[in-house]
């Protein structure tokens, strides 16, 4: 990411300053949820799709860490607990109930794509909004690396098998009241 | 250089323990620990001066997922511990979790006693209409025709209104959230515990093995059509005929939370254990 032009206006960097603090938060929150998601298929010894989920924090960690250089923060930038997103969550954070104890790769990352198209739109919808330039021109690279999020997991989609039916049939089942 | 937001001295990950919870992936109690860790930050408390109570249930696995003082106590008797734990020492922030079992079947008398006694707790019933760490019986909150195996055309008898009672009993703040939103629940949690007095936070929680129907849940919350009220009988009107999804505070009471017994009528240990000695004859 390059650093966008400066600003013009005390207001204008203080709307760069907060929209970059949300792209953040974004970022925490899905580092977050990813990195919960791998721990619960851990714990249910789903090791394939629990590293996967790992890999996808850890992924989410470098865009986090790339914002923190960006904004040259001299440290962690101190955010507020809970931001009001359109949503209830950040648009780049999957529900908790998106996941099943025998959920494959493949789910993960259909998981993962809804995610990274709902940050793409995000990103998309300020950068065609009423926000100041500079704004709009962060908000327009960010949406262009979405995308290329986007490419990159449907790429790694087609290397991974299409579950098959009835894949959460468990021959086991912890509920016995069907 | 941008200047930092304002923010909690403490994030909601140093309220995190290092055990992983062992809820079933998709549950909706992670967004509720979640929750609770995110209210605790905002709260800008310390773990060593907060306590997490739980008693028994999936839900009550809580305090060990937290950095904060817990304990996991006996079935249906959270409240009760919770409730001698806050009167000891006042200067703790006593959360109690619980579910819908363990809260208002096992705990159902020490729920509406606690209401009434208005210790300043807040308690958080995470609640999925099942019990689920036992597979899958109907509970208090179970709708009367849910059928099952263990319940084959459901049972028949009318759910617990858990916000009603809590009302009717005294609770001095009634709210209810929604997992499928841990912010919002985090904010409830905050309010809950800022409010003097007995809370109480019911929890929409799914319970994805037993009740996979309770996805549905987020389709069905929507924040409440009006602000909280203090009046118990405009709060007993609304409570009494909502359908279970409205999300928000509810009911914010003016009782003064309980005192405690005035200085002069307490014991030491010593005094106490006096009394309780044998006399040689």
């Amino acid at each position: 990411m390059s650093r966008p032009e400066p600003a013009t206006s005390p207001a204008d960097e203080e709307a760069y300053a907060d929209f970059m603090s949300r792209a953040y938060t974004m970022e925490l929150e899905a580092i977050e949820r990813y990195a919960q998601f791998a721990d619960a298929l851990e714990t249910h010894n789903n090791r394939e799709v629990a590293q996967l989920f790992r890999k996808l924090s850890e992924i989410e960690s470098l865009h986090a860490k790339r914002i923190l250089a960006e904004m040259r923060w001299p440290s962690l930038p101190a955010l507020p607990a809970a931001y009001a997103w359109d949503g209830v969550e950040g648009p780049e954070t999957a529900p908790f109930d998106a996941v099943h104890y025998l959920m494959q790769p493949y789910h993960a990352l259909e998981i993962a794509l809804r995610c990274e198209v709902q940050a793409q739109k995000y990103y998309e919808d300020i950068a065609a909004g009423a926000a100041p330039r500079r704004v709009k021109l962060a908000a327009k690279e960010m949406a262009a690396e979405e995308a290329e999020h986007v490419a990159l997991i449907q790429e790694w989609m087609k290397k991974v098998p299409q579950p098959a039916p009835g894949w959460d049939e468990d021959p086991d089942p912890p509920r016995m009241n069907d | 250089m941008n200047a930092p937001l304002a923010s909690p001295a403490l994030a909601a990950k140093d309220f995190k323990s290092d055990y992983k919870p062992v809820w079933c992936p998709g549950c909706g109690d992670y967004s509720v620990l979640t929750a609770v860790t995110k209210a605790l930050a905002m709260l800008n408390l310390r773990p060593e001066n907060v306590a997490v109570v739980s008693g028994i249930g999936c839900s009550s696995r809580i305090p060990a997922y937290t950095t904060c003082y817990g304990f996991h106590g006996v079935h249906g008797r959270s409240l009760p511990a919770a409730t001698g734990l806050k009167v000891a020492r006042p200067d703790l922030t006593v959360l109690v979790a619980s579910g819908d079992g363990d809260g208002y079947s096992i705990g159902g008398n020490h729920f509406l006693h606690a209401c009434r006694r208005n210790v300043d707790l807040t308690y958080i019933v995470m609640d999925n209409h099942v019990y689920g760490m036992t597979k899958g019986q109907p509970s208090p909150t179970t709708e009367p025709d849910w059928s099952s195996k263990l319940a084959p055309r459901g049972t028949g008898v009318r759910e617990f209104h858990p916000l009603v009672i809590a009302l009717a009993s005294g609770a001095n703040f009634i709210a209810r959230g929604f997992s499928g939103d841990p912010n919002g629940v985090a904010g409830l949690i905050a309010e809950a515990v800022r409010h003097p007095g007995f809370s109480f936070v019911e929890v929409l929680s799914p319970c994805v093995t037993f009740r996979p129907e309770q996805r549905a849940w987020k389709e069905a919350a929507r924040p409440a059509p009006v602000a909280a009220t203090d009046d118990p009988a405009r709060a007993a009107r609304r409570l009494m005929t909502d359908d279970g999804f409205n999300i928000g505070v509810l009911y914010k009471g003016n009782r003064p939370a309980y005192a405690g017994l005035p200085a002069a009528a307490t014991h030491s240990t010593a005094d106490l254990e006096r009394g309780f000695q044998l006399q040689e004859h």
